[in-house]
């Protein structure tokens, strides 16, 4: 039974004009102790699903799906109060702005201890032991004094620290991190990345990591699905993804990877995510995609074989020597 | 924090000054002047008109009678009315209790309402009680408040007869002031009865002086709480798992009362305006029907007094207010 299972899942939001679907079809599979990387551009509706399964999108949004399902209980007919007991316990999430997720009228203790108290049965004493136990953890210098700090005393890279004290604090069994490091200085980057590598090892947490790094996915991630304007383009074991992408956006993401590129301009896609106007017909990708034909541009792709990176193109690249 | 609190202190000499200025100025800008005030209908004579107003100090120049004013206020002489012959100080705190107990009354009101309303309606954002507590708060704002309170007299004095319709108490009860606060010393006085009648008188004045701070408030605590609870902290707090009430309550609304904590120390001055209104429809002998009074009968010391005593009072409250940020704003805290 994986951890984590959901299919089908889309988030369409009521907009002034009309509804618009920003995750459709997104199918994600979660085993205890794994890491999957999902990439994709900004508004490719990368974090927008995964809130949708935390719970944390506007009431402008719907979620639908055909299962949401953790540890096999389907969450999709719990109410909130059911819901609340998984959320924030045994699935947790860290955001991409480290300083802006902190609230800035209640000390880091607070805060921490906060988690602790709605779901442990920790008194008093044992939530302030098992708050310093978590800033030492996280690599927090002084944690003692630390828990009496507030969030504006504190540096970017300190505050996601104290959101990954946070959101482990009930011991989740999946963490999802949502671009936690595109906020930061890239010499914090790293540390940060190692330390959630660190803690998902060494506790066995399941993780979701969103980035739009590939060199990220490279080094962490196990399985990758590849996200574009919300639907999932191609799935695939990070092993094979980057010698065979068959789906010609991730093709053009690993192009795009500064330490991979051989000429000497750095290749781009041109063009940008398609939003609620601009929803081209066929494949979403095609106004994009440098081997688009009429085709692809009238009809829908359908999803290919497993040893096609299940890649939702029509032409996919790579294809395995008969 | 010394020196926040000094400069804070040093900011009030130019403003007592400016203020005295203004009061000084006003009075005198009215046509008329004490003497004929007092003479009434009565014509008077001339010469006596003048030799009162010699023997009062009003015929120096304005500017001599402005700085002898200001060397009096130095030590600490508010000067005495012309009317009643008592001190301008001594008035102000025989009255003020009255005033006091109808604007903490008020306040109270519009915070315990006005808040939650504002709550409530951002979280119900579009909601039939948003759009009618949204209602509400225009109609209460725009509202003149001397017809608003007499709407109120007409229909619970008037018509219902559940309330009188002016004073304290009634008159049935004798007691004497203790602290000044009619609830309270109604409460001591053990007489029965006496504090159902302070309550009942109390209870409409207060509406309408609330009326206008308590629309201000739930405006204020409406938008300031749209706007914290888009913010990425109160996402965090939902995906902690935590119930709508703590979320909304404590992680939202901590945050949401620091501008609405500066809007509800900004309503004092407010506050004291209305009471002037107030005070005058339901014959409250607060300082807001005093300065009327003093102001038909040319009572130069009790206005330039009672105006200045106000606004320091209503300079003390903003600097609490100012201090009171602190509190609740770790950001501002001193360090």
């Amino acid at each position: 039974m994986p951890l984590l299972s959901l299919s089908n899942l889309a988030v369409t939001f009521d907009t002034a004009s009309g509804p618009f679907k920003a995750v459709d079809g997104v199918d994600i599979t979660v085993e205890a102790g794994e890491v999957l990387g999902i990439v994709g551009e900004s508004g490719s509706g990368k974090s927008v699903a995964m809130l949708g399964l935390m719970g944390l999108l506007p009431p402008s949004a719907t979620v639908t799906a055909d299962e949401i399902a953790f540890e096999g209980r389907d969450m999709r007919a719990m109410s909130g109060r059911e819901r609340r007991k998984i959320i924030g316990k045994d699935i947790a999430m860290i955001f991409q702005e480290p300083v802006a997720s902190l609230n800035p009228c209640f000390t880091v203790g607070f805060q921490i201890k906060e988690a602790l108290r709605a779901h442990t049965d920790l008194d008093r004493k044992g939530r302030h032991h098992r708050a310093v136990e978590l800033l030492t953890a996280v690599g927090i210098p002084d944690p003692e004094r630390r828990l009496s700090a507030f969030p504006h005393q504190m540096s970017g890279g300190m505050s996601q620290r104290v959101m990954i004290a946070m959101a482990t604090a009930c011991r989740p069994k999946l963490l999802i991190a949502d671009e936690p490091t595109t906020a930061l200085d890239v010499t914090i980057q790293a540390q940060i990345l190692d330390l959630l590598i660190d803690l998902q090892k060494e506790r066995g947490m399941g993780m979701i990591l969103i980035t739009h790094d590939m060199g990220v996915i490279a080094e962490t991630a196990e399985r990758v699905i590849v996200q574009y304007a919300g639907q999932q383009v191609e799935r695939q074991r990070v092993a094979t993804l980057f010698d065979a992408p068959h789906h010609p956006y991730t093709s053009a993401l690993l192009a795009a990877i500064p330490e991979r590129s051989t000429g000497r301009r750095l290749p781009t896609i041109p063009g940008v995510v398609p939003g609620q106007g601009d929803r081209p017909d066929g494949c979403l990708f095609n106004p994009r995609c440098p081997k688009a034909d009429d085709l692809c541009r009238s009809v829908m792709p359908h999803r290919q074989t497993a040893g096609l990176g299940e890649a939702l193109c029509h032409y996919p690249l790579n294809p395995l020597v008969v | 924090m010394v020196r926040f609190l000094l400069s804070r202190v040093l900011v009030l000499i130019p403003t007592f000054i400016g203020v005295s200025i203004v009061a000084f100025a006003f009075i005198r800008l009215l046509p008329g002047d004490p003497v004929q005030m007092l003479a009434g209908e009565r014509v008077v004579d001339p010469q006596r008109h003048a030799a009162i107003m010699h023997q009062l100090g009003f015929d120096r120049p304005l500017v001599m009678q402005y700085l002898s004013y200001l060397w009096n206020l130095l030590h600490g002489d508010f000067g005495t009315s012309i009317v009643t012959k008592r001190g301008v100080i001594t008035e102000f705190f025989t009255l003020f209790p009255a005033t006091l107990e109808l604007s903490l009354c008020a306040i109270v009101i519009a915070v315990l309402l006005g808040v939650p309303a504002g709550v409530f309606a951002a979280v119900k954002r579009g909601s039939w009680f948003d759009q009618s507590v949204m209602g509400a708060a225009l109609v209460g704002y725009s509202m003149p408040i001397f017809w608003w309170g007499l709407l109120l007299i007409i229909l619970f004095s008037g018509i219902l007869q559940w309330t009188p319709v002016s004073g304290r108490i009634s008159l049935l009860y004798y007691f004497p002031q203790v602290t000044g606060f009619m609830l309270i010393d109604s409460l001591l006085s053990g007489q029965k009865g006496a504090f159902g009648s302070a309550v009942s008188h109390l209870i409409l004045p207060s509406i309408v002086l609330a009326t206008i701070p308590l629309a201000v408030i739930a405006r204020q605590t409406r938008s300031a709480m749209l706007e914290v609870l888009g913010e990425d902290y109160v996402r965090t707090a939902k995906a902690k798992g935590l119930g709508r009430s703590r979320v909304v309550g404590v992680h939202a609304l901590r945050n949401a009362l620091i501008p609405v904590v500066t809007t509800i120390g900004l309503q004092v001055g407010v506050l004291m305006a209305g009471a002037i209104l107030t005070e005058t429809i339901f014959s409250w002998p607060g300082i807001g029907k005093w300065m009327v009074d003093s102001v038909f009968r040319r009572d130069y010391p009790v206005v330039q007094g009672g105006l200045l005593l106000i606004a320091m009072i209503i300079m003390v409250v903003n600097l609490a207010v100012d201090l009171l940020y602190g509190v609740i704003n770790p950001r501002v805290r001193a360090r």
